[in-house]
């Protein structure tokens, strides 16, 4: 049994901008089964329907058509069960400035009808660096430290299936690490992950299969190591000083001075910098690397271009 | 505990928390409301026979901080989880819509209650109290607290900023309970304005109340009581309504 289930899910909304009545597809027909113990990552641009994607799952909207399920059960017919099987790492970092992080973490649990839970509630703390914070005000905890309670909050119930919507946006270098390290020891002990994130590195190194998703559809959906493959396979990268023609800089991924092309063989990398000489530019520090995922959505993204639809009603 | 005890719980620690301002100032302000209008009109106002206008304005206070504090409670902690977005933190949970309603309600009718008894704990300083039928005390306290806690739930739900949550207050809930005759008998009013006051679901909450305490009232007990019952069994639908189908909740 798949562990989440999207079949022809698609919501719209009445649109905020455009003539009155008209809607804003945000899923467009998505489909897509995770399978028990998949570490997964579903990528997309701003806006693509990552989090309409999740806030579906999680009961909190409800898609316009299609049905929705975790580990068998509908997220809106039998939605008790679906939740407890659940654990959401909501995107915003959001708090109750009533309570310590030892109360949100009990009165989480209680929510889900599980008592006595101070040994898991202590392993969670231990796990994710918050041990000494335990009886602090949410309100006194940094940016970073509310996100560790986020993520504790998420999982008090122990749930099997367990959602990440960027968790790691704004986020400190020893938190992600502590942070990864603790879900993939859980993803190892048999959940079930599914992340979201901008950091196509983390997704890279963490999923093994991953869903691209561009203005409410799903663009690629393979094995991290397929798609790794499918791209071109090589990355020439330069820098220059000076901006370069358009005709050449479409081609492109630029970043400040850095410029990537992508290149299959030697001759394309000839091309390339052939291009740049003639027209007056000197390519500097130049290497030639494998492609990562960064470029594969890149690829993805730009073959995909198309406006998001607003549909009149 | 349970999920919706849980709930409950968590719903009055947030006010107990902060008691100093949900229970301690509503129960001042009860106090010089007391002590100002009862020095002020004392020899001025007949109520009934033998019952000083003191003592009759103490049941009266008393109810009136226990509806606005049940109003608040369940509205200020909605929207407040609203606007923070923790509210999340419970949509995400397998409570059911009833698990919701029983809990925010059972925490306004627990902070209503808790403001009344420290109206009257306070009031038995200054004046003798008496409790003839004690039974419907509780009975119009309850009530009245639930009724006022699933109106706030409903406002709650409704609101997307405080300052429309103060319009409710200040232009539905206050006027309401200030014309409900908390500060005097409605035999005391024209005819025109006597009819008017008995279409205020209010004042039969705080008659009915003030039965309770002196075995006499504008109308009889049971009619109060079958006008507060009829009226918190429409609000509770709409409310129940609101939260089974996640009215501004789960889009």
């Amino acid at each position: 049994m798949a562990a989440i289930s999207f079949k022809s899910v698609s919501k719209s909304y009445a649109s905020p901008k455009g003539p009155k009545g008209s809607t804003f597809l945000a899923l467009d027909g998505v489909s897509l089964d995770i399978e028990e113990g998949e570490f997964f990552g579903l990528l997309g641009p701003n806006g693509a329907g990552k989090t309409t994607m999740i806030s579906i799952l999680a009961g909190l909207s409800r898609p316009t058509a299609g049905a929705v399920s975790v580990l068998g059960h509908d997220v809106q017919a039998d939605y008790a069960q679906a939740r407890r099987s659940l654990g959401v790492v909501p995107q915003e970092l959001v708090f109750d400035p009533f309570f310590s992080v030892r109360e949100a973490l009990r009165i989480q649990s209680g929510y889900f009808g599980v008592k006595n839970n101070d040994d898991w509630i202590d392993e969670l703390l231990e796990s994710l660096g918050l041990t000494d914070k335990a009886n602090a005000n949410m309100r006194q905890l940094s940016g970073g430290m509310k996100r560790r309670v986020l993520v504790a909050q998420a999982l008090v119930h122990k749930p099997p299936v367990i959602v990440l919507d960027e968790p790691t946006a704004g986020v400190d270098v020893e938190l992600r690490q502590t942070l990864w390290q603790f879900i993939a020891k859980l993803n190892k002990q048999g959940s079930t992950v599914l992340l979201t994130t901008h950091y196509l590195e983390e997704a890279e190194a963490l999923c093994g299969r991953i869903a691209m998703l561009k203005s409410g559809r799903i663009v690629a959906l393979d094995h991290t190591s397929e798609l790794l493959k499918a791209a071109s396979s090589n990355v020439l990268r330069f820098k220059v000083d000076s901006e370069l023609p358009k005709a050449l800089a479409d081609q492109a991924r630029i970043t400040g001075r850095i410029v990537q092309f992508p290149a299959h063989d030697a001759l394309e990398i000839e091309r390339y910098l052939a291009a740049v000489r003639e027209a007056g530019l000197v390519a500097q520090d130049v290497e030639i690397r494998k492609a990562d995922l960064e470029d594969v959505f890149l690829d993805v993204m730009n073959k995909n271009s198309q406006k998001p639809q607003e549909l009149a009603a | 505990m349970n999920g919706w005890q849980t709930l409950l719980y968590k719903e009055v620690l947030r006010f107990w928390k902060v008691a100093f301002q949900t229970v301690a100032g509503p129960v001042l302000t009860a106090m010089l409301y007391l002590l100002i209008f009862g020095h002020a009109l004392e020899s001025h106002v007949k109520v009934y026979d033998q019952i000083s206008y003191t003592a009759f304005l103490v049941p009266g206070l008393a109810m009136m901080s226990l509806l606005q504090n049940a109003f608040a409670n369940s509205s200020s902690s909605l929207i407040m989880s609203k606007m923070m977005g923790n509210l999340v933190f419970l949509l995400l949970t397998p409570l059911s819509y009833m698990n919701w309603f029983v809990a925010y309600v059972g925490a306004a009718v627990t902070r209503g209650l808790v403001v009344g008894v420290g109206v009257f704990a306070v009031s038995a300083l200054f004046t003798d109290l008496s409790f003839v039928a004690p039974w419907w005390i509780l009975t119009f306290a309850v009530m009245g607290a639930a009724l006022m806690g699933t109106l706030g739930l409903i406002a709650g739900l409704w609101a997307e900023k405080f300052d429309q949550l103060a319009a409710f207050q200040n232009f539905v809930v206050m006027p309401m309970t200030f014309l409900s005759g908390v500060f005097y008998s409605i035999h005391s009013l024209p005819p025109v304005w006597q009819k008017v006051s008995h279409l205020n679901p209010f004042f039969y909450m705080i008659d009915g109340f003030r039965f309770g305490f002196f075995g006499q009232s504008d109308v009889s007990p049971w009619l109060s009581f079958s006008v507060v019952g009829g009226v918190l069994a429409v609000v509770s639908a709409i409310a129940i309504h609101l939260l089974r189908t996640g009215y501004k909740l789960r889009t």
